[in-house]
């Protein structure tokens, strides 16, 4: 059973050109899929679908092999974490009650959310003891995406949605994040999919990569697969952060 | 000033009651409109189509003075009608709108990103309302109960011309003996009583805002819920009322208010009854719905202004056959007209004595030449009434420079005094016709109809407790026109306190 499962999904407004066409996209329970393209091809509606923040228009999106519009949302949203591009952490609530937010609404009792605020906050690198009560306002970007990732793993989902979770920070803490994260990935083996705009990212994390572009999915398939494609906005975003696969001499030869 | 603390002095308990009073009547309405405003405009942030239409009745509701909205308000059942709870309603309706905008805008003003974090984290709409946007919006929300508290004392003040209670008490106790003494001592208060309420609620919403923290807020709500507690708290205690009183009415110039006075004094020593005041009341046709609702019980009325004003019947000049048609129209709603107190209180038309020495005024004939050079200035009842200014206009062939000014009639003595209008119509009885030097013109066409005061009582009232009835029949034939002149003479010109002028008065009527 796949974790995630797009079949021919279209999405969009009439008279407007969709948002969405015939998107069809199978992700592993245990994998990561990236999902790279330029700004506005579809990719957070994508997103939004799995956990029934959307509904499609066409096609379907099965979540555990069971169609969206057959979960209930609210069951649905609690069995999908979901780091969303603003982190959105709530700014009346400290470190620990943001994390605590969906064990509580799930009515798990006070010691057993202690234990995995505490499991967390030592997963995502945060001391505890320092960091349990302190507020979103006093935290650094890069520890508030982590917190975000934090609170999106609270009731451990199988299916986790990340949308650009480490965009908007510098280089540095990106890079670490990055590896945090792949670090987290291996030991909690989750249906991750994750967004971002970031190639090297995409080759680093995931396991399989869509492109996406005005509303289609154009390629899919392995990191190591993607060196081979000819199409032509697949290189487009593969050259900016690779070099050209068959060297520098053909490169000068494609030279008028 | 020394004049108004003196008078804080020596009116402390009363002063004290209306404190508690002014801050009953805010603290309640503000509560409720926060009940009503702000799950409307949670209401409205879920119907965005609904929301500039709410904010839009809300806004026309503000504009609406608020003598006008108790004026609409007086003839709608449950709510209206006279005392605290038509003044509720009234500053409700006015609350509302700060309240409902604010919680619209504190809503609306929350963050998406924080707002679809709650959704895709499976918050159901309650949970998202009450874990996420009510916390965030609450320091809007406040802000929104400090402009309805802040608006609502100053609106309380109003409340007094129903009856209602409050500092406003003072202030129309005040404008109708031209004291500013007494004016000041309730709005001082007032004033005082807006700044304090303005200012803890901005120290509230501050430490709301300043940081958006649980616990910190948590415990600033329990201590501002504790406060608010014993203040109401404190005023409920102060201003409770026996149930079982007799209620006596009184419309809003010094005669009705001496009035009112002997009238409650002599039921209490006669009867030994509670007697509660709900003294200066704003004119007589809110005494009239007041007496017909059962919110007063007596009152005293001219036949006159019975007849047309309240009866709608054509003038008549005959005082026993104007005196038997009120007591029969009366009857006929329940009402019963008791013994006239002596004294018929007519309207005068006053010019100042100066004038009337120089040119040899004797009549409202002989005024009727000369008054084409004149300004005339009357109260707003004179210019409407049946049996005012039209009739008499015509009955004289009266014109003047310029249309008459509306004043309010116990102003207007003085505007006459100081030269800004040359001729009014006050009250035959008024202590300021001798204390301005002003002189009465004789109704030589005999166009006022008679104007004998009388105590009008609820049949049922009467009928309950005998007694009221024995008290206020004693009082029959007891008052002269000269004896009401001193009294209100002494209220206008010597500035003393309507209780102790009635006092005085039944001591030396019952030895």
């Amino acid at each position: 059973m796949h974790g995630v499962e797009f079949r021919h999904v279209s999405y969009g407004f009439d008279g407007r050109p969709p948002i969405l066409d015939e998107v069809s996209l199978r992700v592993g329970s245990a994998a990561t899929l990236a999902l790279v393209g330029a700004s506005g091809s579809g990719k957070t509606t994508l997103l939004k679908l799995v956990n029934r923040l959307l509904e499609p228009r066409a096609g379907d999106v099965r979540v555990q092999g069971k169609d969206t519009r057959e979960w209930d949302p609210i069951r649905l949203r609690r069995s999908v974490g979901y780091v969303i591009q603003d982190v959105g952490l709530f700014p009346h609530l400290d470190v620990a009650d943001n994390i605590a937010v969906v064990p509580r609404l799930e009515g798990w009792p006070e010691d057993r959310i202690a234990r995995r605020v505490q499991e967390l906050l030592e997963l995502i690198d945060l001391p505890p003891d320092e960091y349990r009560h302190r507020w979103p306002d006093e935290l650094s970007g890069g520890q508030r995406q982590r917190v975000g990732v934090a609170r999106a793993l609270a009731v451990d989902p199988p299916v986790l949605l990340m949308d650009e979770p480490f965009g908007a920070l510098d280089p540095i803490t990106r890079r670490q994040l990055q590896q945090e994260f792949r670090r987290i990935q291996e030991r909690v083996a989750k249906c991750v999919i994750l967004v971002t705009h970031d190639m090297v990212e995409a080759l680093t994390l995931a396991d399989e990569i869509g492109v996406m572009d005005g509303g289609r999915l154009i390629w899919s398939g392995t990191p190591q697969a993607i060196g081979e494609c000819d199409e032509p906005r697949v290189r487009a975003l593969l050259d900016s952060v690779l070099p050209p696969p068959t060297g520098p001499a053909k490169a000068g030869h494609d030279k008028p | 000033m020394t004049g108004v603390v003196r008078f804080w002095l020596t009116h402390g308990q009363e002063l004290a009651t209306l404190v508690a009073e002014h801050v009953l009547l805010v603290a309640i309405s503000t509560a409720v409109a926060v009940a009503i405003g702000v799950p409307l405009g949670i209401f409205a942030t879920h119907r965005p189509r609904l929301a500039s239409p709410l904010v839009g009745i809300a806004n026309v509701v503000q504009t609406v003075p608020s003598l006008a909205m108790f004026g609409f308000l007086l003839p709608v059942p449950f709510i209206g009608g006279v005392g605290a709870r038509a003044a509720l309603a009234v500053l409700v309706l006015y609350g509302l709108l700060p309240i409902v905008r604010s919680t619209i805008v504190g809503i609306n003003g929350i963050d998406q990103s924080v707002r679809l974090a709650g959704v895709a984290m499976g918050m159901t709409a309650r949970q998202l309302l009450r874990q996420i946007e009510l916390p965030l919006a609450l320091p809007a929300i406040v802000a929104g109960v400090r402009v309805a508290a802040v608006v609502g004392v100053g609106s309380a003040t109003i409340a007094a011309a129903i009856g209602a209670g409050g500092l406003g008490q003072y202030i129309y106790r005040g404008l109708s003996m031209v004291d500013s003494t007494v004016i000041l001592a309730g709005a001082i208060p007032a004033a005082l009583l807006a700044l304090v309420v303005d200012g803890s609620l901005l120290w509230l919403e501050r430490r709301l805002s300043a940081r958006q923290h649980v616990r910190s807020r948590r415990a600033v709500i329990a201590v501002a819920g504790v406060l608010a507690l014993v203040a109401v708290g404190g005023s409920a205690v102060r201003a409770v009322r026996t149930g079982d009183a007799i209620v006596v009415g009184s419309k809003n110039f010094t005669e009705q208010l001496i009035l009112g006075e002997i009238v409650a004094q002599a039921i209490e020593r006669e009867t030994g009854l509670a007697v509660e005041r709900r003294l200066n009341l704003g004119g007589t046709l809110i005494c009239d719905r007041a007496l017909l609702n059962g919110d007063i019980d007596v009152y005293v009325e001219y036949t006159g202004t019975a007849l047309t004003a309240i009866f709608h019947q054509p003038a008549a000049k005959d005082s026993t056959m104007v005196r038997e048609t009120v007591r029969q129209l009366y009857a006929d709603s329940g009402r019963t007209l008791l013994a006239p107190l002596g004294y018929d209180n007519t309207f005068a038309i006053l010019v100042r004595g100066a004038d009337a020495r120089a040119r040899r005024l004797a009549t409202i004939d002989d005024a009727a030449r000369v008054a084409p050079e004149w300004r005339a200035g009357f109260g707003y009842e004179f210019l409407e009434r049946p049996d005012g200014y039209p009739g008499l206009a015509k009955a004289y062939g009266l014109t003047f420079r310029s249309p008459p000014q509306v004043m309010d009639l116990t102003l207007s003595y003085r505007a006459l005094a100081s030269g800004q209008v040359d001729l009014i119509a006050g009250d035959a009885t008024a202590g300021l016709i001798k204390g301005l030097d002003l002189f009465k013109l004789e109704d030589n066409r005999r166009y006022f109809p008679p104007y004998d005061a009388v105590p009008v009582a609820r049949a049922s009232t009467l009928l309950r407790y005998p007694r009221v009835r024995e008290a206020l029949e004693k009082l029959g034939g007891r008052i002269s026109a000269s004896d009401m002149q001193e009294m209100n003479y002494a209220a206008d010109a010597k500035h003393e306190n309507p209780a102790d002028i009635a006092r005085q008065f039944l001591s030396r009527l019952t030895p």
